[in-house]
């Protein structure tokens, strides 16, 4: 009983780093219908902006990720800015040309930063572990649940309870009847992208101290976050919830009984299959068609 | 012109065929074509880009420190050293392509490269072929004979022989196994297993992550639930720096329940942060902290080269004692006669100071006599020595086939 609920903390755990990065990239594929090719680099800056400020502003990793998100975001908004406005029409470019931009990225970063493995440091306050009902787990990996959680409820919010959110669901269904209500539909795909980027630049500075920071970790986190999306449902933030959580908890299970190679594979094999007889994914979001 | 198929083929065929009838035509000629006009070209073939960039960055570097030291000290009797460096981006194939160039184009002698198997697999074909010579500084799985490679790395008895008894005696019988999945790690254990067995001690678990992998929470449950004495570690790249960060945050003790590796180097240590290191054992024939006039000058030299911040560690220091075994090789030959076979005879038996101590060239098996260390890492990013063997160890490629045998003359089957 004990290691079973250890295990279901563990997946919890998993769930909640897969949708810390997989909520940038499911808002931005959900909303604008971007596949952004681009979001593993995303996370790979807001690692780097983490380790950046620590090293060349003594600025710790918590007090930074306002900054990071900002940062990241300004990045994402300059990017739909100058280069995916023009593609919208054309959504098979739209993948190439977000691919390269993380390319792109990818060679920046090396050349500025090195080719060296960085590495953000843990918060002191959270380097130990604690323990719930006699299983010790790490804090900070309890850190990054709750982080993970409290931006699903802000960005849910967002989308459900504001303005924006009302004229963002607008333009998603019908772009040109929104701007004929006098939505400004081009400033809000802006907005959505930036806001995508930021949450990516924050997922990256969060995971940063439990894993590597280098130029090339973005590539590993664009497939699990892809995993997750289209798993969960394109247009459906509840989904790429539940469908993190079942990922995580799939995985660690698979993980603790067997290994991480065959876990990874019947993962993706289970996908597979599911997209197989459920193409839209778990959860569809209800549009009128 | 449209581009048919046939066509293609015929024209693919023809270039193939310019390709491979090139180096013979030459080297027909003579001989002096290997060290035209007092030059002697080398090949460098270290990944600048790419996964491995990581690590081969400083292969590189090791690698052109010594070929600068040696042409400024007067070259190999009065010639130059010329490295022709080409970056195979961590690609096994790229590797395969880029050697054929230096070796076919541009007539290197020798080269110098590779970190990971999978890449010196995939140019073993070409310097066979071709009969170059391929030097080797990473420290391998062992199970290799062949005549084109000189190994200076260390194989799994020099890096095993002392340290699992030391581990057994210290820490107690209970090993869990953790590796990459792929052909190092496998064979690693495959020997670690042996070694167990006959000191009586237990493997309570052996698993292997993908490569890359960095989510280690279901590993370290599994450490939770089945407390072994000394987790043996051969999981390598950007998920070593994920197990320990994940390890140190899980709360685990390395000194209840240690990791013991045999791929944490200074390198490593440096991507990780010494507190996530800190506790762990590495066995190594080289470690920066190790005393010897020898070492203090490559570290210097290193780091006035290539920046204070960088490290030296057991790879990188092999690459650059191998550099100077191929100076010492090559100033036994004649100049006209310097060619890879007459190199490869000439390395045989040679020995040298190296930064970890003396070094020879086994004649047999073209692998390098090594002096094993076992040191525990400090939170400063450097290691502490704890055990230095006191002879050279034989390397042993076929320790965990006891029925073959790496000779002069290739491998051989012992009758048992």
């Amino acid at each position: 009983m004990h290691s079973v609920f250890e295990q279901v903390l563990t997946g919890l755990s998993i769930g909640s780093i897969l949708l810390l990065v997989a909520l940038g990239l499911s808002i931005i594929y959900g909303t604008i219908g971007v596949i952004n090719l681009a979001h593993g680099e995303f996370i790979m800056l807001g690692a780097y902006a983490a380790w950046a400020l620590k090293t060349f502003a003594g600025l710790s990793l918590l007090p930074g990720l306002v900054l990071i998100f900002l940062g990241v975001g300004l990045f994402g908004w300059l990017v739909e800015r100058i280069m995916l406005r023009r593609l919208y029409q054309r959504p098979l470019d739209t993948i190439l040309a977000t691919w390269g931009i993380g390319v792109v990225l990818q060679q920046v970063v090396r050349l500025i930063a090195g080719g060296d493995l960085r590495y953000v440091e843990l918060p002191p306050s959270m380097a130990g572990s604690v323990s719930i009902l006699g299983v010790e787990i790490a804090a900070y990996r309890i850190f990054i649940f709750v982080i993970a959680a409290l931006l699903f409820l802000i960005t849910w919010s967002i989308m459900n309870r504001t303005t924006f959110g009302l004229k963002l669901r607008a333009v998603v269904q019908d772009h040109n009847v929104a701007s004929c209500f006098g939505i400004n539909a081009d400033q809000i795909h802006s907005l959505t992208f930036a806001y995508g980027a930021g949450l990516a630049g924050l997922a990256g500075a969060i995971v940063s101290p439990l894993k590597s920071v280098s130029p090339e970790m973005g590539t590993g986190y664009v497939v699990d976050a892809f995993m997750v999306v289209v798993l969960g449902g394109v247009q459906s933030l509840v989904g790429t919830v539940i469908s993190a959580f079942a990922l995580g908890e799939v995985t660690g299970m698979i993980a603790f009984l067997q290994n991480d190679t065959i876990a990874k594979a019947i993962v993706l094999i289970l996908i597979i299959s599911v997209i197989r007889f459920r193409p839209q994914g778990l959860f569809v979001a209800k549009v009128r068609a | 012109m449209k581009l048919t198929r046939r066509r293609f083929l015929q024209a693919s065929a023809a270039g193939g065929a310019f390709l491979i009838g090139t180096p013979h035509i030459w080297s027909k000629n003579s001989d002096l074509a290997w060290a035209a006009g007092g030059d002697i070209k080398v090949g460098v073939l270290f990944s600048l880009t790419g996964t491995t960039a990581i690590i081969e960055e400083s292969l590189n570097k090791a690698t052109i420190l010594a070929i600068e030291e040696i042409n400024a000290a007067g070259g190999i009797n009065g010639m130059k050293i010329v490295p022709v460096i080409e970056d195979p981006a961590s690609d096994p194939a790229t590797f395969a392509e880029k050697a054929r160039k230096l070796v076919a184009g541009d007539k290197c002698v020798s080269v110098f490269g590779s970190y990971t198997s999978a890449s010196r697999k995939a140019v073993l074909p070409v310097v066979e072929k071709q009969n170059n010579l391929y030097w080797y500084p990473t420290l391998y799985e062992g199970r290799e004979c062949s005549k084109n490679v000189v190994y200076t790395g260390a194989v799994p008895n020099q890096q095993q022989d002392e340290f699992i008894p030391w581990l057994i005696k210290n820490f107690g019988k209970k090993f869990s196994m953790i590796g990459s999945n792929y052909i190092y790690p496998k064979e690693e254990n495959n020997y670690c297993r042996k070694l167990l067995a006959k000191y009586g001690a237990e493997v309570v678990n052996e698993e292997y992550v993908p490569l890359g992998h960095s989510e280690f929470s279901s590993v370290i449950n599994k450490f939770r639930q089945q407390q072994p004495n000394v987790i043996f570690s051969t999981v390598v790249g950007d998920s070593v720096v994920a197990l320990h960060r994940q390890y140190k945050a899980a709360g685990l003790d390395p000194a209840k329940m240690p990791m013991a590796s045999l791929t944490t180097s200074e390198n490593e240590i440096a991507a990780m942060g010494g507190e996530a290191a800190a506790g762990h054992f590495t066995s190594a024939p080289y470690f920066e902290v190790y005393k010897s006039p020898e070492n203090e000058k490559f570290v210097a030299a290193y780091k006035k080269r290539w920046g204070a911040d960088k490290v030296t560690h057991f790879v990188s220091e092999a690459c650059y004692f191998q550099t100077y075994m191929f100076k010492q090789a090559v100033e036994k030959i004649g100049k006209g006669d310097i060619t890879p076979n007459t190199i490869r005879e000439a390395v045989k038996g040679v020995e040298m100071i190296a930064p970890q101590g003396k070094v020879r060239l086994d004649r047999e098996n073209l692998h390098t006599w090594l002096w094993p260390k076992i040191a525990q890492a400090k939170s400063n990013g450097q290691f502490e020595i704890i055990v230095q063997a006191n002879d050279w160890l034989k390397p042993d490629p076929y320790a965990a086939y006891p029925t073959q045998v790496c000779t002069e003359k290739g491998l051989v089957e012992k009758k048992s």
